[in-house]
């Protein structure tokens, strides 16, 4: 996070987790991917677009603090499908305790929906959708789809 | 276990392995009774009449007894029963489950939730791997899988057996001749995997350029849905067919090959020709299913 007059843009947190760097406009994709809604109750602050020192998609990022919660690194690691130099600071007692890049994962369970209508995955079964990341991009492990554009309208 | 589910999943040596067996089988079909006292369920999702006929046949040849579900009417399934439900059902009754079914990774879900084996008889635009096999063990009969040069024929963008037998030659020395229309061609994707698995692939649109070269010709169907127009479907259609006159000059020993059934794709002319194999092709599907069944069970 970046010190000075943009860290007002939102208040610092006490215990909690912050998702910094985020790709401009993707908090809440982010969000969803985490499965926080509105009908969750964790205190959330949500900044969009904000003016990036370390670059960042034109020099934009998004932020969001999640406060009371502290997100495992498999949550948080979905979120670099999206935004893959997303960091992740842990906060205890207003100190960041850990902070960390977030890390593709190899395989993804239950997160991206399958975009062939045919798949398997598709149908009312008792199955989670499967998905090996490769570097072509994200490959059905049922009917052997490859996903490679437009991810974020896939994430379940 | 053992499952069969996609051909993808078979090494070089899993292949020589089954085919092997399948040759031993065709050796001495009546010593085989390795099904004795077994059941095998043929769950049939969708209508294959040759498919299921000649996994009956295989069954029943090793000795095996088989029941079949071929129709969803009537059927829980019309009752909303999940796939996984019904193959794990199932599964109390059977030795194995051979799965044919209209959606794609259908065979893979079966096998999460069976108990007992389960083989791929055709899932949806998926995988087939008894076709594929059956189509290498043809090959084989007539001459090695390495060194050979093998023209893939007709629609290969939508193909799934051409898709499937591309990929399983990919693990031995052969020279790919892709022979389509360029908007059938074999999906860009497909052909970079078989790049990154050392296979040569050459694009050709007309046959008679690379005819004396090929030790095989693997035609497979084009569909008339895949074009705007009537005549642009025949302009097409009549350009990738395999006649007498094309055939002549080719390689000695070359043989033609198609997953049948066949449209127009190859002239009846031909069936008459030493170089025409396709219906020995349909025939070695019970040898090669029941080398399935053996290993699997
Ligand atoms: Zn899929």
């Amino acid at each position: 996070m970046e010190s000075g007059p943009r860290g007002l843009l939102i208040s610092p947190i006490k215990d909690g987790t912050v998702i910094d760097h985020i790709r401009a406009g993707a908090a809440l994709t982010v969000l969803r991917m985490l499965g926080i809604t509105g009908q969750t109750d964790e205190e959330l602050s949500i900044a969009t677009n904000v003016t990036s020192m370390t670059g960042g998609q034109e020099g934009r990022k998004d932020i969001v603090k999640v406060s009371n919660r502290e997100l495992s690194k498999e949550e948080v690691d979905r979120i670099a499908l999206i935004s893959p130099h997303a960091t992740i600071n842990i906060i205890r007692d207003y100190i960041v305790v850990e902070k960390k890049g977030v890390e593709t994962p190899k395989l993804l369970y239950g997160i991206v929906r399958c975009t062939n209508a045919g798949c398997i995955t598709n149908a009312n079964e008792p199955i989670q959708s499967a998905f090996e990341v490769t570097e072509d991009g994200l490959h059905c492990l049922y009917c052997d789809t490859v996903i490679t554009t437009d991810l974020e309208n896939h994430i379940i | 276990m053992k499952h069969i589910i996609s051909i993808k999943d078979f090494s070089r040596e899993d292949i020589d392995t089954l085919l092997a067996r399948a040759g031993a089988i065709d050796a001495a079909p009546q010593i085989r009774k390795t099904l004795d006292g077994k059941q095998v369920a043929l769950l049939f999702f969708e209508p294959s009449t040759r498919t299921r006929m000649s996994f009956t046949s295989a069954v029943s040849r090793l000795g095996g007894t088989s029941i079949t579900v071929d129709s969803v009417e009537g059927s829980s399934i019309s009752k909303g029963e999940t796939l996984a439900d019904t193959v794990r059902v199932v599964s109390s009754y059977v030795d194995a489950i051979v799965l044919r079914h209209p959606k794609e990774g259908a065979a893979r879900l079966a096998s999460e939730f069976a108990s007992v084996p389960v083989i791929n008889a055709g899932d949806g635009a998926g995988q087939h791997p008894s076709q594929t096999l059956l189509d290498l063990y043809t090959i084989r009969q007539s001459m090695p899988l390495d060194g050979i040069h093998i023209g893939l024929l007709g629609d290969l963008r939508y193909g799934r057996t051409t898709h499937s037998l591309a990929y399983a030659l990919s693990n031995y020395d052969v020279t790919l001749h892709t022979i389509a229309p360029q908007t059938l061609e074999l999906p860009e994707s497909l052909v970079a995997e078989l790049h990154k698995r050392g296979c040569r692939v050459e694009e050709h649109e007309d046959i008679t350029d690379i005819m004396p070269e090929l030790d095989v010709i693997y035609a497979t169907r084009i569909q008339r849905e895949r074009f705007p127009d009537a005549a642009s479907y025949y302009n097409v259609a009549e350009s990738y067919r395999i006649t007498p006159e094309i055939l002549e000059g080719h390689k000695e020993g070359m043989i033609v090959l198609h997953p049948l059934p066949r449209a127009g794709e190859i002239d009846p002319r031909v069936d008459a020709l030493p170089c025409a194999r396709y219906f020995e092709q349909a025939g070695n599907g019970i040898p090669v299913r029941m080398a399935m069944l053996e290993e699997v069970i």
